[in-house]
């Protein structure tokens, strides 16, 4: 993965709470055995909206979605995050995230980024005022950092920063684990084995 | 310290805890379905790496199946051109790494969630994982389950071992009895409706009190499966006489000495007196209506008998626009009922509610009776081995004698992948999990149910009270 560095983009205002990930990709573009074509399902249903955000001129060269408290709730599809990044977005900033997504974004670098409310409604009342203004971010420094220069702090474990800011795989360092995971397997027969009995 | 079961069960898992990084996490069982692994199998092909535990793992066909009617070959068409590419892209895969598949139409074929605990593969202690966020439906017997996203489904196949942050623990206790007419999916409705479907996310349940152990082991899966509706990822039942019963004797239990070792062994699992949990949840199981969502998401739902609610209600602009949102795609109105609401689809099926205890309450609910004028009703089983016991039973033939459609096992009208959907408008009741817009076709609207409410809103052509049905039946089972 390539290490994910500061960036500045405008955004996409979407404050609607708990958006399900069947809103995101719904299931019928779930068919495919790739993740590149996912770009055309993205939010597909509401884009069917001509009012819908995401058809919206002012917020065409927005590249972060900032979303309603427990975005990404539902199916655990990591469709989700190929199509949002397909799509063109680099972060969704939210309240809360659903556990599944939020882990699932964190591994195809799609920054899924906590702020307190008062944030979130500063970050919507920009978007708003003005739609091309960029707010920066800075995972080093864990802040986004808005045209006014307020900054907000954001939490990620330090294992995904680690990883986002230095490139490093998840499968590569597991693999690295294989002495461990041989010694368990040692001690710990397995429990089944699927094949018929 | 005392334990919780949670936590007995994720300190056997941990292979390594290295330094500033998540607990590696041993995985038991895998679980593989077309949708969420094809990608994965590609990162793998791409590395040049094998599966490294095909025999603990288990793949089916379950989302993008029809459930249509066998051809005179007695196969199951394949129409969608898609479909026919991912099923044949799965058992490629399944072949490639060695890993047991059963293809559509195949005896023990079905949803990912009902066939791993009728082989017997779900066994208590266990940690199981699937691509899928349902996997916490084995959670009722004891295991720890959860799902994954398809990087992850490629760490298992890979390493059988995922890294993992340890999530909170959070006890639902439901003490008490229900009523007749009131079931599982009452309850987990209820607890959903309760806390919100964001209200567990970084939590693991566990379910306790009396009203949990008196359900059987079909109805602890129904309401485990919804966990994840309430925002967290596993919920856990500790395991019983009852979870022993149920396993024995299956295809993949274990037999003789191996059989008294394990249940010595599943004894001790059990939440120690004393354990803590952090969060708490208590509801009383006397006082559970049957439940209905009428809204586009799990927790927004109510007793069937109340009105729906009104946005102004909310003084928080998001949660105000999210049920301006769900009233305005479900084109009702704040303070109507839902009794009496138009159904135009009733679905009975998913891995929510498949099995063969739903089926059964399903017949012995609409026998002797008809499905309205104008409505179509689809009995979906959830897997082959749950169809031909039914058949066996003689059920398939209650269902279509009373005008409703007996199908081949799969997911079905519950995600709409395979054609089984609504029409834009169309009401259905549905025995499924998701409400959320679209999920059951594009434009359609879904009010969840229990399998009982389901039947007698087929019935009567209108969102209808099941209570006020059991009481003229004599029930041979208790609802469960
Ligand atoms: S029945 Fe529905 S919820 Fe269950 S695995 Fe299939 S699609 Fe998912």
């Amino acid at each position: 993965m390539e290490p994910l560095k500061p960036f500045s983009a405008s955004l996409v205002p979407l404050p609607i709470e708990n958006i399900d990930t069947d809103q995101i990709i719904p299931a019928r573009y779930l068919k495919v055995t790739d993740k590149n074509s996912l770009a055309e399902g993205c939010f597909t249903d509401w884009r069917q909206d001509p009012e819908f955000v995401l058809n919206n001129p002012r917020y065409q060269n927005g590249h972060i979605l900032v979303a309603g408290h427990n975005f990404g709730c539902g199916s655990s599809r990591e469709h989700a995050p190929w199509a949002l990044k397909a799509y063109g977005f680099q972060a969704v900033i939210s309240t809360y995230f659903a556990d599944i997504f939020r882990n699932n974004s964190l591994k195809n670098g799609l920054l899924p980024i906590v702020v307190d409310a008062e944030t979130h409604q500063a970050l919507l009342d920009l978007a708003e005022e003005a739609p091309e203004a960029e707010v920066h971010i800075d995972l080093a420094s864990q802040t986004v950092t808005l045209p006014n220069g307020q900054k907000a702090f954001f939490p990620i474990d330090p294992f995904s920063k680690t990883c986002l800011l230095e490139g490093i795989d998840e499968l590569g360092y597991l693999m690295k684990q294989t002495p461990e995971i041989e010694a368990f397997e040692v001690s710990h027969p397995a429990r089944v084995q699927t094949l018929q009995p | 310290m005392p334990k919780t079961l949670f936590e007995k069960i994720w300190d056997a898992h941990v292979v390594s805890h290295p330094p500033n990084s998540p607990a590696v996490l041993y995985v038991d069982l895998h679980l593989v379905h077309e949708v969420t692994s094809p990608q994965a199998f590609t990162e793998l092909r791409q590395r040049g790496i094998k599966a490294r535990r095909p025999l603990q793992t288990i793949a089916t066909m379950d989302h993008s199946t029809p459930t249509t009617p066998r051809g005179a070959d007695g196969l199951i068409p394949v129409t969608d051109a898609m479909a026919v590419t991912q099923l044949k892209t799965l058992v490629d895969n399944c072949h490639e790494h060695g890993i047991p598949v059963f293809e559509l139409g195949t005896e023990k074929q079905g949803i990912v969630h009902v066939i791993g605990p009728e082989l017997g593969l779900t066994q208590p202690g266990m940690t199981i994982v699937c691509g899928d966020s349902h996997t916490s439906t084995h959670g009722a017997f004891g295991a720890l389950a959860f799902g994954i996203g398809t990087s992850e489904v490629a760490h298992v196949l890979a390493t059988q071992t995922l890294l993992q942050n340890k999530p909170l623990t959070y006890e639902i206790r439901v003490d008490g009895q229900l009523q007749d007419g009131v079931t599982a999916k009452d309850i987990i409705l209820a607890v959903i409706a309760n806390i919100g479907i964001g209200g567990g996310t970084g939590h693991v349940f566990e379910y306790t009190g009396s009203a949990i152990r008196s359900l059987s082991m079909e109805a602890r899966m129904t309401i485990c499966n919804m966990s994840i509706e309430g925002g967290a990822r596993a919920g856990l039942i500790a395991p019983d006489e009852t979870t022993f019963d149920y396993i024995q004797g299956r295809p993949h239990a274990p037999q003789g000495a191996d059989w008294d070792k394990a249940v010595a062994y599943w004894r001790t699992l059990p939440s120690d007196a004393g354990a803590t949990y952090d969060k708490q949840l208590i509801l009383d199981a006397n006082t559970l209506a049957p439940m209905i969502t009428y809204g586009t998401n799990p927790g927004m739902g109510m007793c069937i008998t109340e009105c729906v609610p009104d946005p102004k209600q909310y003084s928080d602009n998001s949660q105000k626009m999210a049920l301006d949102k769900a009233l305005a795609y479900m084109d009702l109105q704040p303070g109507q009922p839902l009794l009496g609401h138009k159904v135009d689809v009733v679905f009975v099926g998913s891995c929510t509610n498949s099995r063969i205890s739903d089926l059964r309450l399903a017949a012995q609910m609409i026998k002797g009776h008809r499905v309205a004028e104008g409505v179509r009703m689809l009995v979906v089983p959830g897997s082959q081995t749950v169809k031909r016991q039914a058949e066996a039973e003689g059920l398939h033939k209650v269902f279509v004698e009373a005008g409703a459609e007996w199908r081949e096992a799969g997911c079905s009208m519950c995600i709409a992948m395979n054609g089984d959907q609504l029409q834009p408008g169309q009401y259905a009741v549905s025995t499924s999990n998701r409400n959320f817009e679209g999920r059951q076709g594009r434009g359609g609207r879904t009010f969840l149910a229990s399998p009982l409410t389901a039947v007698a809103s087929a019935i009567n052509g209108v969102v209808t009270d099941p209570r006020t049905m059991v009481a003229e039946r004599a029930f041979e089972v208790a609802p469960a």
